[in-house]
């Protein structure tokens, strides 16, 4: 509430400080840009980041879920496979007597049955409990070492069981080694040893089905390659990633690969083996589906942006625009307002100085001429001369005087309208009747075309009859004598009125006509009415019509008037006034 | 021209240009009497005749345009001259349409004025005939 108190405190500022400037605008129109931007794409961003950020976990588990699960999964097949083999070896432990498989005949045999129907198994030995290799098949002259101090020897006298570490064997080939103990029935010991290759470990693998950029492969407790790795390195070589050991459930971690880049890396530990399975996937490749849906929010974000961002200037831009018209229309009409003010309490003094001023001056003006007068009728006398200059001289003042106070009164006419209806062509008759004598002694031919039907308007009679005594004053002065002038009266647009009055006189000449309606413009010594041409169009202006000369010089003038029905702009004659 | 003197009657309430100005009509050979007020001249025409009336439309009490239908209802047929120091048109138009004769603005040139005596005169003595 504060805030918007506050903003409204800055708009109302700045909207009234610099009003009319061009910046007041330009200002204006940024901060409606910027607020309406603020307002509309802020909420659209704060979804867009909040869905970023939901899509992003979810999507993630969705994401992250099947590699934990094919990790298991690959990893529950090594298991079998190892567990298929040690059940192998125990079988053919527990199914053949010692003495069965210390004959060399014997365990070729069944070595040679292994490798036909399992595959992988390389070597079979028989140790006895003193570690000496006692009977062996395979391909390496082994036959007699002692094993006693191995790791493998005494592991699987303790657990009963045993399956080794990937080493790399005397053809330099990766073999694991799996070992079980036997007791007899009688107390006797032995160990059946075999070696098997690690090419079912890469079948395996292979059978993971991994893109090219991800990598999976098994590595021991001591963080050494149990199988080869695609990106990472051989067998038996150290792995680039710190895989915690010993944890026989799933779980994944982030990291970054050697290269810099982000992978999620997939671990399970063995329960039968110190192997744990590794999957390698690059943070791209999973969030492969994620990083296209970030695309879409962000165009979708980016469209929306700028579509609410064109759309806001264009409204901002036709709304400032307005504002400014409507702005500048308001203080149009306030000078209008203003300047009639001006001119109608001018108007009031005018007309008070001027009335108190001419009744002294018309005094004035009758003691000069009587004296005058008595310089014609009295005989000569010194400074007769001197003394006429002199009246001369107060006449000529006598004269300035009366123009001014007439030209004052005039002015004051402008003030109040008095609007009641009013029939045009009487008007123009009865102007006519006060030119009538002036027309005869000078026989002027006064031709009317007054129309019949002519419209009844809502008008001020007094201030049109000026106007029109205003403009015959002028015909009259401009024709010689027995020239025409001609007044013809016609209905304008639907319910106005055009009054023309046309003089075959003098004419105008082009750089006074552009002058004819400016105030105290005067071509000749206003001696009647004092009434200027720029007191008619102030009138005419003030009654809603228009007035306009055109004028041909040694042809004439034609003076046009147009009024409308009524002079306010009352909603019924919006139509009207808006021809004006 | 008429051999007998034009009689005019001058109604002004302000005494010093009345006075002044039947002076001048004087000179001219007009018989003058002069009125200050509508009262006064209405009076002056119950004693006497005129051949004109000149008067002025802006006068304190009984006012120009009140006197000129008094005349004007009493004598019909004596043409009557407006003056006045106002500029507006109103009332001289509202006298013209009374029956005025004619209408002059103060402060007036006195050719103008006795040019129009002259042929209101003319005027109103055509009519007589």
């Amino acid at each position: 509430m504060f805030k918007k108190c506050r903003i409204g405190v800055f708009l109302d500022r700045i909207y009234n400080s610099k009003k009319g400037a061009p910046e007041y605008y330009i200002v204006l129109r940024r901060i409606i840009i910027t607020t309406m931007m603020v307002l509309t794409t802020l909420p659209l961003a704060m979804m867009i980041i909040v869905n970023h950020f939901q899509y992003r976990s979810h999507l993630r588990a969705e994401l992250v879920s099947p590699i934990i699960t094919m990790a298991n999964k690959t990893k529950h097949s090594f298991e079998l496979l190892l567990e298929a083999r040690l059940s192998t070896v125990r079988f053919i432990a527990t199914a053949y007597t010692y003495e069965e498989l210390k004959d060399a005949h014997n365990i070729k045999r069944i070595l040679s049955f292994l490798k036909n129907e399992f595959g992988g198994f390389v070597d079979l030995g028989l140790i006895g409990s003193d570690g000496i290799l006692e009977s062996y098949a395979g391909p390496y002259p082994l036959l007699g070492k002692n094993y006693a101090e191995q790791i493998s020897f005494q592991e699987t006298l303790i657990k009963g069981k045993y399956i080794s570490n990937v080493f790399l064997g005397h053809r330099k080939f990766p073999h694991i080694v799996v070992a079980v103990q036997h007791l007899t029935d009688d107390g006797q010991t032995w160990i059946l040893r075999a070696t098997i290759d690690t090419d079912q470990f890469d079948n395996l693998i292979h059978s993971m089905g991994l893109e090219s950029k991800s990598d999976a492969f098994l590595v021991d407790n001591q963080n050494v390659f149990q199988t080869n790795s695609k990106l990472y390195g051989n067998t038996l070589e150290k792995c680039p990633f710190e895989i915690p050991a010993n944890r026989f459930d799933s779980h994944i971690v982030e990291t970054k690969d050697p290269d810099g880049q982000n992978v999620l890396i997939a671990s399970a530990g063995f329960r039968v083996a110190n192997y744990t399975l590794v999957l390698v996937k690059p943070r791209s490749v999973v969030l492969q589906s994620w990083y296209a849906l970030k695309t879409e929010l962000f165009v979708v974000f980016a469209i929306g942006f700028t579509l609410i961002l064109l759309t806001i200037i264009q409204i901002t831009n036709s709304l400032v625009k307005r504002l400014r018209e409507s702005d500048e229309k308001r203080e149009k009409v306030m000078d209008e307002l203003q300047h009639s003010q001006k001119l109608s309490s001018i108007g009031r003094l005018a007309a008070g100085v001027a009335h108190e001023i001419n009744n002294p001056l018309a005094i004035i003006n009758e003691k000069a001429g009587l004296i005058n007068d008595l310089l014609d009728y009295s005989e000569a006398f010194k400074n007769q001369a001197k003394f006429r200059l002199l009246i001369a001289s107060v006449l000529q003042s006598v004269d300035r005087c009366r123009t001014i106070t007439h030209r004052l009164l005039g002015f004051a006419k402008r003030i109040d309208l008095k609007i009641e209806p009013m029939e045009t062509n009487i008007v123009v008759k009865e102007v006519l009747g006060f030119l009538e004598r002036e027309a005869l002694y000078r026989k002027i031919d006064v031709r009317l075309k007054l129309f019949e039907e002519l419209n009844t308007i809502n008008s001020d009679k007094g201030q049109i009859q000026q106007v029109l005594l205003n403009l015959l004053t002028n015909a009259f002065a401009a024709v010689e004598d027995g020239g025409v002038i001609r007044i013809r009266t016609e209905n304008f647009r639907v319910s106005g009125v055009r009054i023309t009055v046309s003089d075959d006189g003098s004419g105008i000449p082009e750089d006074i006509i552009q002058h004819i309606f400016d105030p105290f413009f005067s071509t000749k010594k206003e001696k009647g009415t004092g009434l200027g041409l720029s007191i008619s169009y102030g009138i005419i202006d003030k009654l809603g019509g228009t007035i306009s000369v055109s004028s041909k010089v040694g042809q004439g003038s034609d003076f046009v008037i147009t009024l409308p029905k009524t002079p306010e702009h009352s909603p019924e004659d919006e139509h009207e006034q808006e021809a004006h | 021209m008429n051999k007998k003197r034009i009689r005019v009657l001058l109604i002004d309430d302000e005494e010093e240009f009345a006075n002044t100005l039947a002076e001048r009509l004087e000179l001219r050979g007009y018989d003058t009497k002069t009125a200050v007020s509508g009262e006064d001249g209405l009076n002056l025409m119950n004693g006497e005749s005129f051949d004109i009336a000149v008067l002025d439309l802006m006068m304190p009490g009984m006012n120009g345009l009140d006197t000129l239908r008094r005349i004007k209802s009493q004598t019909p047929d004596l043409p009557v001259v407006l003056l006045t120091g106002h500029g507006s048109t109103k009332e001289g138009m509202e006298g013209m349409r009374l029956g005025a004769f004619d209408y002059l603005m103060k402060p007036l040139d006195i050719k103008d004025l006795t040019l129009k005596i002259l042929s209101a005169v003319d005027a109103s003595d055509g009519n007589e005939k």
